[in-house]
């Protein structure tokens, strides 16, 4: 009847020889509640103390919205670039070999490892208009530093590796003979390219872009020194976040933090629902 | 007989690979590998007395001091921690596992400056705590204990994000045999799945370190940009940069870059070395 | 559509895979190609596709050289071992790849793709399942849909690297059948590799016997088991046991000893036969030694016996007839009655 009856029951943990769970799960649940989750939760008791009609009001404020849609459009701007040349930049180091492939497969992943302030006052440098890159452009006429264009660089160099890294191993594990059946069926290797193995590929472009995507929007330290910060045309909604909170604007700021932060749930969401459904529809991840 | 050259089918042509090749150099070179050369351009810029002595200023070595020791605390702790949930996550099935590791990787996808924001909220002057910490003469925000906060918060999830998937790849095997041979939990971690994991430890902690140190918008957030007290090395960098201190900026950020370039050294020689026993999926 | 391989060569990075290789593949034929792994019977089936270039030699389709023609241009079917659906493309799309992917002025319109596809599917007997994914579908169902793919373009030859490989035996049997019946039906030139020889003596007309990237012996599966024409064929196929031995004078002695055994040439020799093909001896020369084993194998009795001397023991299996004395220890006397000598 005993076991009957425990054999029934709800378990949420399978039985283990190995001892550890209870005193490595509190530690993970404790750290993570006390580090990640109090924290954001303080974001989101504050914004909720606002009260709808403050929310509404202060993230349809003229400048906030202008923020937002300046972050949104580059970020969205750069990851598409991110993903064409990722795409080539992994394809190049999956399928060829020429000498130093082993050094640029390393450094793609320099702006993951490079600080975001000295990659902003580097790009900064080579962009201004008497610098190294954009002493060229000037006299064309092209602006880049203090632009909205130079936002757009400096997402495309923070952005790169999130695409690579991600559509680098898929690719990997394409088989050559799939390849080779499209050739023995007739297919030139244009065809091949994109009716067979681009399409096999969507799943992890997707992800790397909304990875390059999430992490544009968010981005402050390699943006704010090239962008010109000005209001309505180069000015960043995390950037905004900071001034609003240097003024002791704490509503405003924790508004457009939560939306922000919604926005990355959003894309957190997509990423997951991608991959489910990569996995139900090929069988296997991203 | 037909006299021209036999068609690799599944590769492309010489000049389509070349030309593939030129644009992946150029695309590097142009928004990775210039900016990083700019760096020692203008740190040298006017000599390497210059740059030295840009160095010894008092507020760069506060910074360089304030920085390391912001790592020393923010990167155990992420040890410690990544090392609990890979355990418990690798070694143990249990409900609700999956979404763990989603709230794991979660830091990842929120803007650094958020994550200095939530602490200011949290502990700033209009804040339920702030104040009361005060009283007892703890201050937070616009103080270490707001920059370390920040900064565990955005390297969170590097070490567990290393080992959980190396770890659940592995098993639990070794673990076992070792338990059913009379060993303890601790006996187990210490001579079966360490020996294991040294070398993905070691990738998880170069890369957290990294992040450590070089942390901008977060830490900018909660520091209140102090000189000599609350300022980090990237914070440094900003406020010479729009000083127009350019040897000081460029020089500071030259040291940042250098950790940045040994990070990448040493992570590409554990991958060509240790490669198999980094990444899950791999036997070993 | 004939095929004909001229004295190919083909070397991976001066490693030789293949030495001058020639074979004659007849309209019509369904020919396996049967050998050891590293024998080459791979090399040579991607070769005839185009999917690898040879150093030397010449490959005819028909009386047209096709040697240096892309595997675009040969228009062979080919199945892959792990059949490389496509996982993006239901299995209609799949199908329907060949014909999608022509030249618009030689491409039929989509309803006619569409119907040929359809009909294909029906041929392979996966009706119903065209909208599938790859990974809904069992290994011998991908098998099937692989097949109807590699039709679809109407090739000159049906080419199948181990089509069997990746399936489990029950499977195999059925689809190996239902393969030659195919065959069959539709008439195609047909190669296939295995590494199988059951599969191999079953299914084709011919089998082609490769060792060491060398073909050993084409012939009918009664040629190659019955009439090995090397000590690599005769023991690659089928069981068979070996002993050294010397002809003098006509007479095959072992140790020293007479056979019973007659021959024409004199000098060294390995005498093959297989375990079936002996009779036990009761008087005469004969073989005779110990029993160190026996087994129980469906109707018959295997035995192992020790022959020659104690210091350079030969052992050889031998079937008896289950009321024979073959306990371990008890002396059996044999004779071959159906062998060939190598010299």
């Amino acid at each position: 009847m005993i076991s009957a009856r425990s054999a029934a029951r709800w378990h949420w943990k399978n039985p283990s020889v190995i001892p550890g769970f209870g005193l490595t799960l509190g530690f993970t649940l404790a750290y993570l509640t006390l580090i990640i989750l109090i924290p954001l939760a303080a974001l989101g008791w504050r914004s909720a103390a606002l009260g709808w009609f403050d929310f509404f009001r202060l993230i349809t404020d003229a400048r906030t919205l202008g923020a937002l849609k300046v972050s949104f459009s580059t970020a969205l701007i750069a990851a598409v670039v991110n993903v064409v040349f990722g795409v080539i930049t992994a394809w190049v180091l999956v399928r060829y070999d020429f000498p130093g492939r082993r050094v640029v497969d390393a450094i793609v992943d320099l702006p993951f490892a490079i600080p975001t302030a000295v990659a902003g006052i580097a790009l900064t440098a080579l962009y201004a208009p008497n610098g190294l890159i954009g002493s060229f452009l000037t006299p064309l006429g092209i602006k880049v530093a203090y632009t909205p264009i130079g936002i757009v660089i400096a997402l495309i160099a923070i952005g790169l590796p999130f695409v690579v890294r991600t559509v680098q191993p898929v690719m990997q594990e394409i088989s050559r003979e799939v390849e080779e059946a499209a050739a023995s069926l007739g297919a030139n290797r244009f065809q091949t390219i994109f009716r067979v193995i681009l399409p096999g590929l969507v799943p992890a472009i997707l992800t790397g872009f909304a990875l390059a995507l999430a992490r544009g929007i968010g981005e402050y330290g390699s943006v704010i020194f090239i962008a010109g910060n000005i209001p309505f045309v180069s000015e960043i909604a995390p950037l905004l976040i900071v001034i609003r909170l240097e003024e002791f604007d704490y509503g405003s700021a924790t508004a457009i933090a939560t939306i922000m932060l919604i926005i990355s749930f959003l894309m957190l969401l997509l990423i997951n629902v991608i991959q489910a459904w990569s996995r139900r529809r090929f069988g296997y991840e991203q | 007989m037909s006299s021209r050259a036999f068609k690799n089918p599944i590769s492309e042509s010489v000049p389509v690979r070349w030309t593939l090749i030129f644009i992946v150099l150029a695309f590097l070179a142009l928004f990775v590998l210039t900016p990083l050369l700019i760096v020692f351009k203008e740190a040298f810029g006017k000599g390497w007395g210059e740059y030295v002595a840009a160095l010894q200023e008092p507020d760069a070595v506060s910074a360089i001091r304030l920085t390391l020791l912001v790592a020393a605390i923010a990167v155990p702790a992420n040890l410690l921690f990544g090392i609990a949930a890979s355990w418990a996550i690798a070694k143990f099935e249990f409900r609700g596992k999956a979404f763990l590791i989603t709230l794991i990787d979660l830091p990842f996808s929120v803007s650094p400056v958020i994550s200095g924001l939530v602490y200011v909220l949290l502990f700033g002057a209009n804040s339920f705590l702030g104040p009361f910490l005060k009283s007892y003469g703890v201050q937070v925000v616009f103080a270490v204990p707001g920059i370390v906060l920040a900064t565990i918060f955005v390297t969170f999830p590097f070490v567990a994000r290393e080992l959980i998937p190396l770890m659940q790849d592995q098993g639990t095997g070794d673990e076992e045999a070792a338990i059913s041979l009379g060993a303890n939990g601790w006996q187990a971690f210490w001579y079966v799945t360490l020996p294991n994991i040294k070398w993905a430890l070691l990738y998880g902690v170069l890369l957290c370190n990294a992040r450590a140190m070089g942390e901008f918008g977060a830490v900018s957030v909660v520091s209140g940009h102090i000189r000599g007290l609350t300022n980090t090395m990237p914070l440094h960098v900003e406020i010479l940069y729009n000083d127009y201190n350019v040897v000081g900026a460029f020089g500071v950020a030259s040291l940042l870059a250098l950790l940045a370039l040994l990070t990448l050294v040493l992570r590409t020689i554990l991958e060509t070395r240790y490669g198999s026993e980094l990444s899950a999926g791999q036997k070993h | 559509m004939e095929i004909r391989v001229e004295k190919i060569r083909k070397e991976f990075d001066l490693y030789p895979a293949l030495h001058d290789v020639s074979l004659d593949i007849k309209s019509g034929e369904l020919i396996a190609l049967l050998g050891p792994s590293g024998s080459g019977k791979t090399t040579l089936l991607r070769l005839i596709a185009g999917l690898e270039q040879p150093t030397q030699g010449r490959i005819f389709f028909g009386n047209e050289d096709a040697s240096y023609k892309s595997v675009q241009e040969r228009n062979v079917g080919f199945v892959f071992q792990h059949y490389a659906l496509f996982r993006h493309m239901t299995v209609a799309e799949n199908v329907a790849f060949g014909l999608t992917v022509r030249p618009k002025a030689q491409r039929p319109p989509k309803a006619e793709i569409r119907r040929r596809a359809l009909e294909l599917l029906d041929m392979v007997q996966l009706s119903g399942l065209e909208k599938r994914f790859p990974n809904q579908l069992s290994g011998g169902q991908r098998q099937r849909v692989a097949l109807a793919r590699a039709m679809a373009i109407e090739p000159r030859v049906l080419l199948l690297d181990e089509p069997f490989g990746a399936l489990d035996a029950k499977v195999r049997k059925e689809l190996r059948r239902w393969l030659r019946e195919f065959h069959d039906r539709t008439g195609h030139t047909t190669v296939f590799v295995t590494h199988d020889q059951e599969e191999a003596l079953e299914l084709a007309d011919r089998v082609v016997v490769m060792s060491q990237g060398k073909i050993e012996q084409v012939g009918s599966s009664d040629d190659v088991y019955d009439r090995p024409n090397s000590p690599f064929v005769f023991s690659f196929i089928g069981e068979s046991a070996n002993l050294p031995v010397t002809v003098e004078g006509g007479a095959v002695f072992f140790h020293g000893a007479p056979t019973g055994l007659s021959a024409q040439r004199d000098g060294a020799a390995r005498l093959f036969f297989r375990p079936q093909d002996v009779s036990l001896a009761q008087e005469g020369p004969c073989f005779t030694g110990p029993v160190t084993s026996s087994r129980r194998l469906a109707g018959t009795r295997i035995a192992e016996v020790e022959l020659g001397s104690s210091d350079q023991p030969c052992h050889v299996e031998i079937e008896v007839p289950l009321d024979a004395a073959a306990s371990n220890g008890s002396v059996l006397s044999f004779r071959p009655t159906r062998w060939k000598l190598f010299y």
